[in-house]
């Protein structure tokens, strides 16, 4: 079997197996990262989503072999030193999350989007996100955890607007 | 291996106030524990709804200042595992941070039954508010119980009756948490299973040796069951095409959704004679829909000195732990069902068959083995919502409901009886021959029920030149329905902008209900394409009422949760069928509710009514939205969708 290099969360990382495997069953099975999650096998649901070098991609359909010489980021690689990223943190403080399997996905896809639009409008989060399903169907919560991360991640805010609490 | 599953209660019991006894002893407990204090009860049952032991261990008071609360009941989203930590600070003056739950384990915590039927809230929770009062005397410098303990009452709550996140927030964010599908075991193989190609189909004969050639660790077939292990799930899935390529079927089932409400009349087990004298009546009708949580089924087995462990996804882990015992001749207590955290059920998930399916295969190779569905066996081979035929008669006179019969076919009786006050009334659950295998989903039948009553008031008050807020209003003595009616109807503005006209294919609608005695109203706004005959929600306006609110802000999403959830079933889920073979098993093809569903606008009404017990909030909130959106579908067409999905 052909021999794939990886950087996998900083680290270089190389698996000896089938070309054709998904990546997603790499990370999970033979790297032992099972925060990347199993949704529908079709790229239609995006929580088994990473970031390829900073790109967010499906990886539940994504053969191994394209994976190869790219730099991989899983959820576990997103915090830094025990400090969350602002997107994790925004997702703590807005309670987006019900189940929470969906979870990992939506973070690297937000995380993805403010990069691209440090100020998204409620549109674009709505388009960007749209192939991320959410079975809880909290996306209300989870919108509202997009809108404060960008606010965190711009400085603009410093911890939870008490959204909930206000109402 | 799949059983039937059978229709879960479809209101919560009323019990007798059990009798308790505390105890407490010293005990070095469970490894895990540590060293501490352990109280247990002793009550003719506990949980008040558990089929359990009389005995049971609820809370342990560790030497490290860390206070565990026991329960037999399973986190999947709907938030039990806060609401208990919240409920045992409250009770033990503690910060919620040195308490903590361990959550089914069927070797360590108590039966609490069924985590399902909006049940936690008033039961679980209850019974551990009771220990954790009791256990708060040993808090104390008298370090004894307290006999027969006073709750605290929801004026003078502390931590209850608050907002709080999900207490484990930080390891779902960060990927720490492992869900049921991401276990791994020493030595652990990855399984698969040989599916029939249709419902029925019988398996006649398979090479397992093929599977073994194609790399397989273990292969086996037992009856209808055939399934192989294997290394990786690459492996696996390869040996499993070997094998499946051997595989002879006999039999089989020809069912079609096309004909599907047909049959469901055709085979209905009991004939209901129409209302005499002139009646205002209609049909409504109801798709199969699939649970489709995010994590599919998923279990990993591991056998060791003849006994078996399993960590699986189920909201019925004790039954799942019976039916295990069964199926391999072992004693309940030979077998260990641990449920990890999961991802979603929504009424899906109270089976085990992939419990039951990695065990076997465990058994097998002699060697753990994990078992997650993919998606395509999560559609076909879960059980479904059950499809819903639907028969509304009325009589009026003078503006007013004298005579109402209303038949379910097939659906179940959750939701059956109006809250509307009628005279006379006749309400009926027929059961009929169910197509595909069905069981439970969120408010079980009481979303088709209330789409049909609900609906059909609308129709009755159309007919009656009456505005559908005054007709339900002038047949409801219901004070908590009235209340959430009137709430939802005023943050909308229902008076004047029903008086005003609508822009272009917009309708306005609403509608309310009661379920698991927590009751709900909804007023929506929603836009048509006359062309594609599609609709769009706008606006949403839901007031909910759930007794004394023990987390508003977990209360809060499950309410926006049902309503997008519900949102599928009136915009685009059904189970498309043809000859007893899904036709739509994908996510492409079944389309759930995605971000650009949502509308504009949600405004959610929470009245929190601190005199009333507390009730479940995970399901009834799911109730309102699909009647009150085919309402504003006739507001704005003059046409009656009267089938889930919407059409007309």
């Amino acid at each position: 079997m052909p021999v794939f290099r990886f950087t996998v969360n900083g680290g270089a990382r190389e698996v000896d197996t089938f070309p054709d495997r998904p990546l997603l069953e790499v990370l999970r099975e033979d790297l032992q990262l099972t925060g990347p999650k199993f949704g529908c096998g079709e790229g239609q649901c995006r929580a088994c989503t990473v970031l390829l070098d900073g790109v967010p991609a499906s990886t539940c359909v994504l053969p191994v072999r394209s994976a190869a010489g790219k730099r991989i980021t899983t959820i576990e690689g997103l915090a830094r030193g025990g400090a969350l990223h602002p997107v994790q943190q925004a997702f703590v403080d807005e309670g987006a999350m019900q189940c929470g399997y969906c979870t990992p996905g939506m973070i690297l896809r937000t995380v993805a989007l403010l990069e691209r639009a440090p100020a998204p409008t409620r549109a674009q989060i709505l388009e960007a996100l749209n192939g991320s399903l959410c079975r809880c169907n909290g996306y209300p919560r989870i919108v509202a955890a997009v809108e404060f991360a960008a606010r965190l991640k711009r400085g603009a805010a410093q911890k939870q607007e008490g959204i909930h609490a206000a109402k | 291996m799949p059983r039937n599953e059978t229709f879960e209660p479809d209101r919560f019991e009323l019990f007798e106030p059990p009798l308790y006894r505390f105890e407490i002893t010293r005990r070095h407990w469970l490894e895990s524990l540590g060293a501490g204090w352990l109280l247990t009860c002793f009550a003719q049952d506990s949980s008040g709804q558990g089929r359990g032991e009389s005995v049971e261990a609820r809370i342990h008071l560790g030497d490290d200042g860390i206070i565990t609360v026991l329960s037999g009941k399973v986190e999947e989203g709907q938030g039990p595992r806060t609401e208990l930590v919240m409920a045992a600070a409250e009770e033990l003056g503690v910060p919620l941070d040195r308490v903590r739950v361990i959550l089914c384990d069927t070797a360590r915590t108590p039966d609490d039954g069924i985590t399902a039927g909006s049940r936690t809230t008033p039961q679980t929770v209850p019974a551990v508010r009771r220990a954790a009062a009791a256990a708060r005397g040993w808090l104390t410098a008298e370090k004894r119980l307290i006999e027969n303990p006073g709750l605290t009452e929801p004026g003078q709550w502390k931590i209850l009756g608050r907002g709080h996140w999900r207490i484990d927030a930080r390891e779902i964010v960060t990927g720490a948490h492992r869900f049921p599908s991401d276990i791994v075991r020493e030595g652990m193989l990855y399984g698969c299973v040989l599916r029939p190609p249709a419902y029925g189909a019988r398996l006649e004969g398979v090479d397992v040796e093929a599977a073994k050639k194609a790399g397989a660790a273990a292969a086996v077939r037992d009856g209808d069951f055939a399934g192989c292990a294997a290394a990786t799930s690459y492996a696996a899935r390869k040996a499993m095409e070997a094998m499946a390529a051997t595989a002879k079927w006999s039999g089989g089932q020809n069912h079609n959704s096309a004909n599907l409400f047909e049959h469901l009349r055709a085979t209905a087990k009991e004939k209901v004679e129409p209302l005499p004298g002139r009646t205002h009546r209609a049909e409504y009708r109801t798709a199969y829909i699939q649970h489709a949580p995010m994590e599919p089924r998923a279990a990993g087995a591991e056998w060791q000195g003849g006994k078996l462990t399993v960590w699986t996804g189920t909201s019925n882990p004790f039954s799942v732990r019976n039916d295990l015992a069964r199926a391999f001749g072992l004693r309940p207590e030979d077998v260990r069902v641990i449920v990890p955290d999961f991802g979603g059920g929504f009424g899906g998930k109270h089976t085990g068959e992939a419990a039951l399916e990695a065990a076997r295969l465990a058994k097998e190779a002699g060697r753990p083995v994990k078992i997650r569905w993919t998606r395509e066996e999560e559609f076909r081979w879960a059980y479904f919502r059950p499809a819903a035929l639907i028969d509304v008669e009325a009589v009026v006179e003078g503006g007013k409901i004298r005579a109402w019969q209303f038949t379910n076919y097939n659906s179940g009786a959750a939701g059956l009886q109006t809250p509307y006050a009628i005279p006379n009334r006749r309400e009926k659950y027929v059961p009929a021959d169910p197509p595909l295998r069905q069981g439970s989903y969120r408010t079980l039948a009481a979303t088709a029920n209330n789409f049909a009553r609900e609906s059909f008031m609308d129709e009755l008050a159309a007919a009656a030149g009456a505005d559908p807020l005054d007709f339900r209003m002038a047949h409801l003595d219901n004070d908590r329905i009235r209340a959430v009616l009137a709430a939802a109807a005023e943050r909308f503005g229902w008076k004047q902008r029903r008086a005003a006209r609508r822009p272009p294919n917009r309708g306005i609608g609403l509608a309310c209900g009661t379920e698991k005695n927590s009751v709900v109203a909804a007023c929506v706004e929603v836009e048509v394409d006359p062309k594609a005959r599609t609709v769009r929600l706008v606006e949403i306006v839901e007031a909910f009422e759930c007794g004394a609110i023990l987390n508003p802000w977990n209360t809060r999403s499950q309410v926006e949760g049902c309503i997008v959830m519900g949102l599928g079933a009136v915009l685009r889920e059904e189970i498309q069928f043809e000859n007893s073979r899904l036709t739509n098993a994908r996510f492409s093809q079944y389309r759930v509710p995605r971000f650009r569903d949502l509308p504009e606008k949600m405004d959610v009404i929470l009245l929190d009514r601190k005199d009333l017990p507390s009730a479940g909030a995970g399901e009834t909130p799911i109730i309102a939205l699909a009647p009150a959106m085919a309402g504003a579908v006739f507001d704005a067409t003059g046409s009656r969708p009267r089938s889930l999905p919407l059409r007309w």
